[in-house]
């Protein structure tokens, strides 16, 4: 599998929104205008595209069984693949911090639209998800890793954008009461969902 | 629902800890305050495991586990938590219970925890988890939290199941892995399983129908636009 596929595949195919419903949470509390949304989006990207690539040094030589056999050749049959959860959300959590420290100094203007959004996203299951499918899936470099990050990313962007400018509109509709809001908010997911599983099959 | 509620009402009279108060931290979640339905949290994985009803009472079990310790566990500490850090320190204590569910998982019910896959990692971001421990466990003393856990798990837990149900029942025929259509000989005339149900679009759409109900019933749920 090369790189362009890998990214094309992460966006439309294996779209975190509509595949895996990874990151449901903050797509549903903050897509009611799409200015807030691009906002998310964009830092929902550039976390993704940190957080894998580290989780991905991480995992191929800490965490799986014989990667530590560069430190000494007698830890091939350590397994410490146990342990993934607790630091890959140890990683995100840090990096989290760090970007945000990071751009608050050298980028005041992209603070000011994604300050508040950063602390969120620790706690975005779209983060999280998005190592754990690395680790799942063995990517074989840190290249695809990468890609993969930010496909996924850019997936998670064009859903919450998309669904906040269906949202904006939807206001002027009549919609039936107990449908409101959440209801109907669920139904256009699921609609989108089947919309973009046409995309299902697409070889690069 | 129902079994809950008779439940609560066994116990009772055995204990006095159950006092008018704390049965509401218990009944609150499943109905007004559902964590799925009203609060949304806990979307996230909720969807993804209602393929079938043995993953989501496995995955709702997970989460109970998750939620009653951690609750147990944060309250006891929280005092003890700075402000500054407590989302490490929540994020800690979770990944801590999540590692110990995946490992007695993978040892007892290996098929499942594969068809879990992620998910059961994905606990540990479960916007129910960090949301009950920052809003209630962090102000409240053990027991209640403790209380708060259940409630809210057991809310998360029939939406899933109700979901699963649908899901399975409509889309491979089957209730927990039994045949349920097949022995009827529905497919001898012509039925066919509605392959829609097993893919992800369709959970949407059903949780969507759930809340429509419930909040066709519980007016004052409805949101203003």
């Amino acid at each position: 599998m090369d790189s362009l596929n890998i990214f094309v595949k992460s966006i439309f195919i294996d779209n975190m929104i509509f595949a895996y419903f990874l990151g449901m949470c903050s797509y549903l509390a903050v897509s009611k205008t799409v200015k807030t949304a691009v906002g998310l989006g964009a830092a929902v990207i550039f976390v993704l595209g940190i957080t894998v690539p580290v989780n991905y040094l991480l995992e191929n030589y800490v965490l799986k069984e014989g990667a530590l056999t560069w430190l000494d050749p007698e830890y091939a049959n350590i397994d410490l693949s146990f342990l993934s959860f607790i630091l890959f959300i140890a990683v995100i959590a840090s990096m989290v911090q760090l970007v945000e420290m990071v751009v608050e100094k050298f980028s005041p203007a992209l603070y000011g639209a994604l300050g508040i959004f950063l602390p969120l996203i620790a706690v975005n299951c779209a983060i999280l998800g998005g190592s754990l499918f690395m680790q799942e899936r063995q990517y074989s470099t840190i290249g695809e890793a990468t890609w993969f990050g930010l496909g996924s990313g850019v997936g998670w962007l064009l859903a919450i954008v998309a669904i906040a400018a269906i949202r904006e509109k939807i206001r002027y509709s009549n919609i039936p009461a107990p449908l409101r809001g959440l209801g109907i908010t669920f139904i256009i997911t699921g609609l989108m969902g089947i919309a973009f599983m046409s995309f299902m099959g697409i070889q690069l | 629902m129902s079994t809950e509620t008779a439940e609560i009402q066994l116990k009772k009279p055995k204990e006095g800890l159950f006092s008018k108060k704390n049965r509401k931290l218990i009944t609150d979640p499943l109905d007004d305050s559902n964590p799925v339905t009203v609060q949304v949290l806990g979307i996230c994985a909720a969807l993804a495991i209602t393929v079938q009803v043995e993953q989501a009472v496995v995955m709702s079990m997970s989460v109970l586990f998750v939620l009653m310790g951690g609750n147990f566990i944060i309250s006891l500490l929280r005092n003890v938590i700075p402000n500054r850090i407590r989302i490490i320190v929540q994020l800690v204590v979770v990944a801590a219970l999540v590692i110990i569910v995946n490992e007695v998982l993978k040892a007892y019910l290996p098929d499942v925890s594969t068809k879990l896959s992620v998910f059961v990692g994905l606990i540990i971001t479960n916007c129910i988890i960090m949301g009950r421990l920052e809003a209630f466990a962090l102000g409240n003393k053990p027991w209640p939290s403790v209380l708060d856990g259940f409630g809210n798990s057991m809310g998360y837990a029939w939406i899933l199941i109700i979901v699963s149900v649908f899901r399975e029942f409509f889309g491979s025929g089957t209730l927990y892995g039994f045949k349920i259509l097949e022995p009827l000989g529905l497919y001898e005339i012509g039925y066919m399983n509605n392959n829609m149900m097993i893919l992800p679009p369709m959970a949407l759409i059903t949780v969507g129908i759930i809340i429509w109900v419930q909040r066709a019933r519980n007016t004052k749920l409805i949101e203003a636009n």
